[in-house]
């Protein structure tokens, strides 16, 4: 859906009309009163619970998001919009100018997490969904969610933070900033202008994504995956070949990753989760984001082997929400994923989510 | 399900339209007695497991210690702060009173009493730590690491200025009179509040 007002950024620039590309599961209820946000996370898309169009994959919250499950499309009317900046069929880089008819790459305006949610509000409106019962995202989705309360509290009752943070930490931003030289020091990025050419920077966005894979996982996780087991071979090669079945399965995450995604996009939404950090805006009091959502219900779900946004960010928040009076529950699982956790198979997560998304009682 | 008579008469005293937190409110059982009869109920529960059963029946709960994250809530967040089984386990009982009734104007507080003349009988024969129906667990692996009775809690509450509004005492689910409550007690609750 192309929306023709203006979408203003928080860097000062405009755009002109953006476009936003969604999915939506289930019915709205007469009294639009059932709508549920899902936000996806940094390399996530709209494809929540349907097969991906590319690599025709399940929906990558297939196990969340369905009829009977805990984001029941029975009851609920769920949406997902790919984030702002993105590539899969949202405004982002790879959108053509305008003017031109190129696209604008490096051209286009650098974005926020609370561009992003600005985006979101523009599609409800044009969906004439003035309050959702609940927006619920993982990592980036969750900063989004906690952006929802912070900018728009009067349009949500409930909200529901997975594995995610209010600011991106030194160390976030470090990883992101490792990607990000990657893709742009390959000779291919051509300063981003890689559109049209017959070449693009895939082996930086490989090593980006093989890079920021080894964050989303736990230590004992990989151990236990892989552990020193060499890779279809008896003997170390004393070369540079895969050796390890852990080389090989980051070379084929990385590869894999540059099928579907494009090396602009990961350069624009990692700059917008660096760029996150709720408490700014208010002095570096992170109370003062949450001022006026005392009404919404909040859910915050951590995972004990997450090492990117640890427990201590989640429970950071949840100071501040207690401050507020806001209502808040919170939880630290234990599963043995790392930040990967909420995306696979934690029982207690479905619970819960189930359970936050229900009216109380 | 029943609620634990101790959970019922608090929950019949908590008045409605009130702000609550349970701290240490297991799997949510009193804050949905609470919620039935309108009150704002949020808890505090240092077990995963519970916290995630209360939250998936729809509850307000954070996981945390109270002898640590009760610092988290501002002065009179609540109207009323219960502890229900939990001051015998709390690292500094009077400290956490003094929060409970820093986040509260009031508070309700329920132990298992050390002096039930069961407890005093097993110490007097056997000379052994008392493993009774309502301290089941033996002295080296109990969370009760500071048992109190009747008569002790008084003596705090006297000594810190800290007012009580109320009592019940409990032998098995049947009342019993404050004058002999400090041996025929098996569980005290008190309702008491900023002096």
């Amino acid at each position: 859906m192309t929306i023709d007002r203006p979408l203003p950024l928080d860097s000062g620039q405009a755009l002109p009309s953006v476009t936003i590309a969604y999915q939506s599961y289930g019915t709205l209820n007469a009294d639009r009163s059932n709508a549920v946000l899902v936000c996806h996370a940094l390399t996530g898309d709209q494809y929540v619970a349907s097969d991906h169009p590319a690599t025709g994959k399940p929906g990558w919250w297939a196990r969340m998001v369905g009829p009977g499950k805990p984001v029941d499309t029975d009851r609920y009317f769920v949406l997902c919009a790919n984030v702002l900046g993105s590539c899969m069929g949202t405004s982002g880089p790879a959108t053509p100018d305008a003017a031109t008819g190129a696209p604008l790459g490096m051209a286009f305006p650098v974005i926020t997490i609370a561009d992003m949610v600005r985006a979101q509000a523009m599609l409800l409106d044009h969906l004439g969904i003035a309050r959702l019962h609940a927006v619920i995202g993982g990592s980036m989705g969750g900063m989004q969610t906690l952006g929802w309360a912070a900018a728009y509290p009067e349009r949500l009752a409930s909200a529901v933070v997975i594995a995610s943070a209010a600011r991106h930490s030194a160390q976030n931003i470090a990883f992101h900033e490792v990607g990000r030289q990657a893709i742009m020091a390959d000779p291919d990025w051509q300063d981003g202008q890689y559109y049209g050419s017959d070449r693009a920077p895939t082996k930086g966005l490989s090593v980006a994504r093989m890079a920021a894979h080894i964050t989303y996982l736990s230590e004992a996780g990989l151990t236990e995956k892989f552990g020193r087991r060499l890779q279809a071979r008896d003997a170390k090669s004393f070369g540079f070949d895969a050796d390890f079945q852990v080389e090989s399965y980051l070379r084929h995450q990385g590869l894999a990753f540059t099928d579907r995604f494009d090396a602009n996009a990961y350069l624009y939404i990692t700059r917008a989760m660096d760029y996150f950090d709720l408490a700014e805006p208010h002095d570096g009091r992170l109370a003062g984001a949450f001022a006026k959502a005392r009404d919404v219900r909040f859910t915050l779900v951590s995972f004990d082997t997450d090492w990117l946004y640890p427990t201590s960010e989640s429970r950071r928040v949840v100071q501040a929400l207690q401050s507020v009076g806001a209502a808040a529950s919170f939880v630290e699982l234990s599963a043995p994923f790392g930040h990967d956790s909420f995306l696979l198979d934690v029982p207690a997560l479905d619970r819960l989510v189930a359970g936050a998304l229900r009216n109380g009682g | 399900m029943a609620l634990r008579p101790d959970l019922a008469i608090i929950a019949g005293a908590v008045p409605a339209a009130t702000r609550v937190l349970d701290v240490g409110c297991g799997d949510g059982d009193l804050i949905a007695a609470l919620r039935d009869k309108g009150v704002d109920a949020r808890g505090l529960e240092i077990d995963a497991a519970n916290v995630t059963a209360a939250i998936a029946r729809g509850q307000s709960v954070v996981q945390g210690d109270a002898n640590r994250d009760l610092a988290d809530y501002p002065d009179d967040a609540f109207d009323y702060a219960i502890l229900s089984q939990t001051l015998q386990t709390t690292e500094r009982p009077d400290r956490v009173i003094a929060e409970l009734l820093r986040i509260a104007p009031r508070a309700f507080v329920s132990f298992p009493n050390f002096a039930h003349w069961r407890v005093r009988l097993a110490l007097l024969w056997n000379g052994r730590m008392p493993v009774t129906r309502l301290l089941p667990v033996a002295w080296y692996e109990t969370p009760n690491i500071h048992h109190v009775t009747v008569a002790d809690f008084r003596d705090l509450v006297r000594a810190r200025g800290i007012g009580v509004e109320a009592a019940w005492y409990l032998s098995g689910d049947k009342p019993t009179s404050a004058a002999a409550a400090t041996w025929r007690a098996e569980h005290a609750i008190f309702l008491i509040s900023r002096g």
